[in-house]
């Protein structure tokens, strides 16, 4: 039952993964990017991870999506004169997918994982995930958000044109 | 009594527990759109709809009473929404303009799947809830599905290809992502209060109401478990509040479709069925909002503050009975919830629509830091209280 259910997730996923690209239409684009991130939350709840599953499409699906959305719509940008690839971007393109391939390959052949301990069968409380991101992972948390606060300060300056100091205060 | 349902297998019995929810929230969901117009007529002084019967039904004598409650309107209307010609203009995107009204009903009728609506005694004398799926992570599963509920505004008003319809959906997406914020920030104190120190970390509404079930313990520290959440978190009730009108687009807050200056917003290009697929998706979201406030402020399933189901059915001597203890909870959260949508129209036909920058102003500078201090304010009082 799970194997299929991962199977549909997965196969669902990649396929919407492939509509964000391939799709002409901006709009359409963005949708399948919903469902993707739809499917990525359907892998996290067979992995038992409910929370990250809720989050991803709370956040990501909720919000960031109908942001894009919303710029989509606001700037009235049309999928239709999208450019074909260009031999340097394919070329990339397959060279990222190799790579990442190769990765993937040997993380299954060659790799050792340490034993991972035995996960409740009810998955991970609440509590688990607080303690580890309120000690463990405190602080790469904190750069993670510090790095996203620089990142939206750059384009909030460099989006917008400012005609003299008086218009930043 | 019911052991032959227990003995069917899970794959058969929670399709069918699902569709029984969704059949009882569908026809609840249309009884308030005639609940509307009978409200909106009786604050505006005039009759509403009276007039409706069906030719064999006038009849029986006795049958005008309900005539002028107007509750044959209902299947009148629905019969008209089915039957009525349903066209799709020309100019429209016509995969999203059909595809929008379904996809309006599919988060308004997941969400009810996680939120109880009563709950019954077991023969051990423990409390189990009545809902579709116990989940941890309750109420994030609610915001999280419910936020899905935008897509069919924002694909409706773009697909519809005129200029209202996409001014209403570019006003839906950016309101909504606007008051989530507040929404979200103005549950916190309540999850911070129901997980004390040495809890495993919930966020389901069940072990809200658990902790608004206590009894009266004279004037001692225990006795503020009788209490409801809205006596000692008024400002997050409030937040809540006017976030969930906003979230629902009910008037004030109603600027994806305001008719004054949209014409009908998203949904001018609709008519008949589908238009009515997005009515009854939003009454089903205003009757599972209404809901997870009573479940977050006003007791759930409780009668009375001090007086919780499990003392109430021991009182009445029917505690034996899952049958009607688990009846009597459903009857309390659902007049509870008829109460609460009650207000909403309330408010619809009282105040005046704000305009769209109000709006945003509200939902950034006046909501949104009132709804941090709050947090700050909970967070300090309970680290200094509950050492």
């Amino acid at each position: 039952m799970t194997d299929l259910l991962f199977n549909l997730f997965a196969v669902f996923t990649v396929a919407c993964a492939a509509g964000v690209v391939l799709c002409r239409n901006t709009v359409a684009s963005a949708l399948s990017l919903l469902l993707c991130l739809i499917g990525v939350a359907g892998l996290f709840a067979l992995l038992n991870a409910v929370l990250l599953a809720v989050l991803l499409v709370f956040v990501y699906a909720g919000a960031v999506v109908a942001l894009f959305l919303f710029i989509i719509m606001l700037l009235d940008v049309q999928g239709g004169e999208r450019l074909p690839f260009k031999g340097a971007t394919l070329a990339s393109g397959v060279l990222a997918v190799g790579l990442l391939a190769t990765g993937v390959l040997s993380l299954a052949t060659h790799a050792r994982l340490p034993a991972v301990a035995a996960a409740s069968p009810a998955g991970s409380t609440l509590r688990d995930y607080a303690e580890l991101l309120f000690t463990q992972y405190m602080l790469p948390v904190q750069v993670v958000g510090f790095l996203l606060l620089a990142a939206m300060l750059g384009v909030i300056v460099l989006s917008k044109k400012f005609a003299g100091l008086e218009d930043i205060k | 009594m019911f052991d032959f349902y227990f003995n069917f297998p899970l794959w058969f019995r929670l399709p069918l527990q699902g569709l029984a929810v969704i059949l009882v929230l569908f026809p609840l969901a249309a009884a308030c759109s005639m609940a509307e117009r009978k409200i909106s007529a009786w604050i505006q002084g005039r009759p509403g709809p009276n007039r409706t019967i069906a030719p064999i039904l006038a009849w029986i004598p006795g049958m005008g009473v309900l005539q002028r409650l107007g509750i044959f309107q209902l299947a009148a209307d629905g019969g008209k929404f089915t039957f009525k010609e349903d066209g799709v203009p020309g100019h429209v995107n016509k995969f999203y303009f059909i595809l929008a009204p379904i996809l309006a009903m599919i988060p308004a009728l997941t969400t009810v799947a996680v939120v109880p609506f009563g709950a019954y005694l077991d023969s051990a004398g423990k409390l189990v809830p009545i809902m579709l799926a116990n989940v941890d992570v309750g109420l994030l599963a609610v915001f999280a599905v419910s936020s899905l509920g935008v897509y069919s505004v924002i694909l409706a008003g773009w697909a519809s290809n005129s200029k209202y319809p996409f001014l209403g959906s570019v006003r839906a997406s950016a309101q909504l992502i606007s008051y989530e914020l507040s929404m979200t920030l103005s549950v916190l104190p309540v999850f911070l209060l129901v997980n004390a120190p040495g809890g495993h970390g919930t966020l389901s509404l069940v072990d809200v109401v658990a902790m608004q079930s206590g009894g009266w313990h004279g004037f001692t520290a225990q006795s503020w478990h009788g209490l409801w959440g809205v006596c000692y978190l008024p400002l997050s009730a409030f937040i809540f509040l006017v976030a969930l009108f906003a979230e629902t687009n009910r008037q004030p807050f109603d600027m994806p479709e305001s008719e004054a200056d949209l014409v009908g917003g998203f949904h001018t290009e609709y008519g008949a069925f589908k238009w009515s697929l997005f009515f009854v998706a939003e009454y089903c979201h205003m009757i599972v909002g209404s809901g997870i406030f009573c479940l977050l402020f006003l007791g759930g399933w409780n009668l009375l503050p001090w007086l919780p189901l499990a003392k109430l059915a021991g009182l009445l001597g029917i505690a034996a009975s899952p049958l009607l203890t688990g009846g009597l909870g459903i009857v309390i959260f659902l007049g509870k919830v008829a109460a609460f949508i009650f207000f909403f129209m309330w408010v619809r036909w009282t105040l005046p629509r704000f305009r769209y920058d109000q709006v945003m102003k509200i939902g950034w500078q006046r909501l949104l830091p009132l709804a941090i201090a709050n947090l700050i304010f909970y967070l300090l009082a309970i680290a200094l209280t509950q050492k």
